[in-house]
């Protein structure tokens, strides 16, 4: 991309005046159509569209549509739909989501420099409400916003000319404008250079939005919007894709290493800026915000709402890469993460160790549970003793609870309580499942030092889940010791009822 | 409503919906229906409920700033109308038929829930309200009632109320509950009318569908709402330019949106209505 930048720079001045008269004047066409990559990349308008009208692809969350090898500028069809659908928000918890597309974020739409562009809104007869849609796009009032403005069951078409290249968000922009936003109704339109991107081996499409329930994170059932908190900008859910789990496990991205991979990460909001990150990778070549001019060898990059970025990077160790907000409570808490797992050979001359993130995996990924599977098989045998309980429990702990707790239990001061030698533990060990199973909120006093904060219900953890890690926690530090059976946490938690509800 | 109209632009071209309407209403078929429906009365006995109007603050002033709406009294049917009784005005108006409908009256949505033209059928419980209808029809609807369509400052001002109050807007649960029907997908079938009553004994107004009023299309949300700032606004609109007074409440702005988002012979799944009369 180097060259490219060059010429580009020898153009800037004029690109500059050109846009700073937008949109008062339109630009004079270029002569002819041409095949020259050379100052296409700053003028937009290549003249007519030529040849027939073609059907734009629209691919799904986390796929692109193919590189477009176009060499003239076309009249380009697009048919988006929106729908409005309940599906899943998170593990046993669903919302009502507004969509473009039926998918959050909406379809990628991917068209070249100068094309004309077609575009139809169709609003599905199910729907209950009236949308648009405003593609950042596209230069124009409103973005296309008041050409598109669409009841159920109808349809609207508007025709604009791509002149800007660049990754760009598109959402929706019928009041009130922040909750459509918040059901998801946002995607990302790729105008290609006429040039068009380098090749790369992998491209992929990853959005992030916060979402607002009226249930807590990870409350089960469907979970309707919540104004108050997306007014006062405090998301239950912060999430790429649309749904925690949408780039984890099965859903991960995938590479192989020495491939290189191109993101395209827009942010949705509709209230948070997002610090993306990939942990453990490093970004070759970043545009943020979508411009034009690459920024090189980046850690976290930041993405507005209503904005998005093209990220690159070669693949060069095997393992799994989390993708974090890396303000990163978020991550942990409110669900933004996601996994590129890279296959292949190791290559022990730039990294030589095995655990990799272990701390930032969290309870959504998988790490080495050799231990855990060891215990559940001599518990199902009846064979299970303290010493693989405890073995069970100290893997569970890491990625769980030493977030908090802190890998020697000693917590941090003033905010997590410490389980080592803890007096509150050892006063009733027996507590600690409902505690685990519930969570537990309010001033305790632990070791003579008050805290006063919130630890949410750990309803995720199975019985014998919580069992392992209890007999680890007993068992280590200076506490007391003892052991707690599967058997004990399930009659715990259902003694303690259903985890609580709702704040409303 | 592609683009921002003024109140006074907008409340002619009802005006003008409206005359084409009765136009066709007077020519030829009135009187024989008239007749028609003397000989099949009576089939169903709307109800309706006195509503003592008065001084309402709107979320959409009446000058365009701050003013409150001055609502004369007026009585509102208590239920929106449902495929029964609509199904019989059909069977004494056929030209409302969706067989016969003129294209320019209602869309090709017309009342397609329907089995046939005369018969309702599974998708259309009798006791459902009525959707799939035009302004147009509904207004037709309307004037067979010797009612009309409400204003939409009528609507208003009825639904602002709860069981126990007549203004409960400044209850957050009240909000809550709209909203809470917005966030339901509509892929299951409409329930039937008779809902709990409001103070007024009037039922049905939130929570069940969308409904017509008379002057839907005078409502000016723009279409890209964020353009409220415009400056350009007041000079294309003048004092007629509306802007939204509680722009957090948010249950009544998307009541709005959607009305503002149709034209008059436009139907959706989720559209109905109800009629009024005036006092």
């Amino acid at each position: 991309m180097k060259r490219l930048y060059l010429y580009i720079t020898a153009a800037t001045w004029l690109m500059l005046a050109a846009c700073s008269s937008k949109p008062a004047a339109p630009e004079q066409p270029a002569a002819t159509p041409s095949t020259s990559t050379s100052v296409a990349s700053e003028r937009g308008d290549f003249g007519p569209p030529q040849g027939e009208p073609i059907h734009a692809v629209l691919t799904s969350p986390p796929h692109v549509p193919p590189p477009i090898h176009r060499d003239y500028p076309a009249k380009v069809i697009v048919e988006l739909e929106v729908v409005e659908k309940e599906m899943p928000i998170s593990e046993g918890v669903s919302y009502t989501f507004w969509t473009f597309g039926g998918t959050v974020p909406g379809s990628f739409i991917r068209v070249r420099q100068g094309d004309t562009v077609e575009f139809h809104l169709k609003n599905a007869p199910d729907s209950k409400m009236p949308h648009n849609i405003d593609l950042h796009g596209v230069t124009g009032p409103g973005g296309g916003a008041a050409s598109s403005f669409t009841a159920p069951g109808h349809e609207s078409q508007f025709t604009f000319k791509a002149l800007n290249q660049g990754i760009y968000v598109y959402h929706c922009a019928t009041a009130p404008v922040g909750m459509h936003i918040a059901n998801g109704m946002y995607g990302l339109i790729l105008v290609e250079p006429p040039e068009g991107l380098s090749p790369v081996d992998h491209e992929y499409y990853v959005m992030q939005g916060d979402f607002y329930t009226t249930g807590k994170y990870r409350q089960k059932g469907l979970q309707p919007f919540d104004m108050e908190k997306a007014i006062d900008e405090n998301p239950t859910y912060v999430l790429f894709n649309g749904k925690e789990g949408a780039l984890t496990g099965d859903n991960a991205l995938a590479a192989k290493t020495d491939e290189t991979v191109r993101l395209f990460v827009g942010n949705g909001g509709p209230n948070l800026v997002s610090s993306f990150h990939l942990i453990g990778e490093i970004f070759d070549k970043v545009q943020p915000e979508g411009g034009t001019h690459p920024q090189e060898n980046v850690q976290t990059t930041l993405i507005p709402a209503g904005g998005a970025a093209i990220v690159e990077f070669r693949t060069d160790v095997p393992g799994s890469y989390v993708l974090v907000d890396h303000s990163i409570f978020r991550a942990f808490n409110k669900g933004a993460l996601g996994i590129l797992k890279v296959d292949g050979p190791e290559d022990k001359s730039i990294y030589s160790g095995k655990e990799v993130d272990s701390v930032y995996l969290g309870d959504r990924a998988e790490p080495n549970l050799q231990a855990v599977s060891t215990a559940a098989k001599a518990h199902a045998a009846g064979t299970l003793t303290e010493e693989e309980q405890i073995a069970a429990g100290k893997q569970l702990f890491t990625g769980t609870c030493s977030v908090c707790h802190q890998d020697n239990g000693e917590g941090l001061p003033n905010v997590f309580p410490p389980l080592a030698k803890s007096d509150y533990l050892a006063a009733d060990p027996k507590r600690a499942m409902t505690i685990v199973t519930h969570g537990l909120t309010g001033k305790i006093t632990v070791n003579g030092h008050e805290y006063d904060s919130v630890m949410p219900p750990m309803a995720q953890l199975t019985d014998d889940e919580v069992a392992n890690i209890l007999t680890y926690v007993l068992n280590s530090w200076g506490n007391p010791g003892g052991r707690i059976t599967k058997e004990e946490v399930a009659k715990a938690r259902a003694e303690a009822g259903p985890a609580t509800a709702a704040e409303h | 409503m592609s683009v921002p109209v003024s109140i006074r632009w907008a409340a002619r071209v009802a005006k003008a919906a409206r005359a084409a309407t009765s136009a066709m209403l007077s020519r030829g078929w009135l009187a024989s229906v008239m007749v028609g429906s003397m000989l099949a009365f009576p089939v169903f006995a709307a109800d309706y409920v006195a509503l003592p109007g008065g001084s309402f603050n709107s979320v959409l002033p009446a000058d365009g700033e701050a003013a409150a709406a001055q609502i004369a009294p007026f009585r509102l049917r208590t239920a929106p109308v449902t495929n029964a009784e609509f199904l019989a005005f059909v069977q004494s108006h056929p030209q409302w038929r969706r067989d016969k409908v003129a294209s320019i009256l209602a869309d090709a949505r017309y009342l397609t829930h329907w089995a046939d033209p005369g018969t309702l059928g599974d998708e259309a419980l009798p006791e459902q309200p009525v959707t799939r209808v035009s302004w147009f029809a509904a207004q037709a609807y309307c004037e067979s009632e010797q009612a009309r369509l409400p204003s939409w400052y009528e609507w208003e001002f009825a639904a602002a109320a709860d069981a126990t109050r007549r203004d409960a807007r400044d209850d957050p649960a009240w909000r809550e509950s709209i909203l809470g029907w917005y966030s339901r997908p509509s892929n299951a079938p409409l329930p039937d009318v008779g809902g709990a009553s409001n103070i007024y004994g009037v039922r049905d107004l939130n929570g069940l569908v969308w409904e017509w009023v008379d002057d839907f299309n005078a409502l000016m949300v723009a279409s890209d709402s964020r353009d409220q700032n415009d400056p350009d606004i007041l000079k294309f609109c003048g004092a007629g330019a509306l802007s939204l007074q509680e722009k957090d409440n948010y249950a009544v702005l998307m009541r709005i949106a959607m009305l503002s988002a149709l034209k008059a012979a436009d139907t959706t799944n989720n559209l109905g209505f109800r009629c009024a009369k005036s006092e």
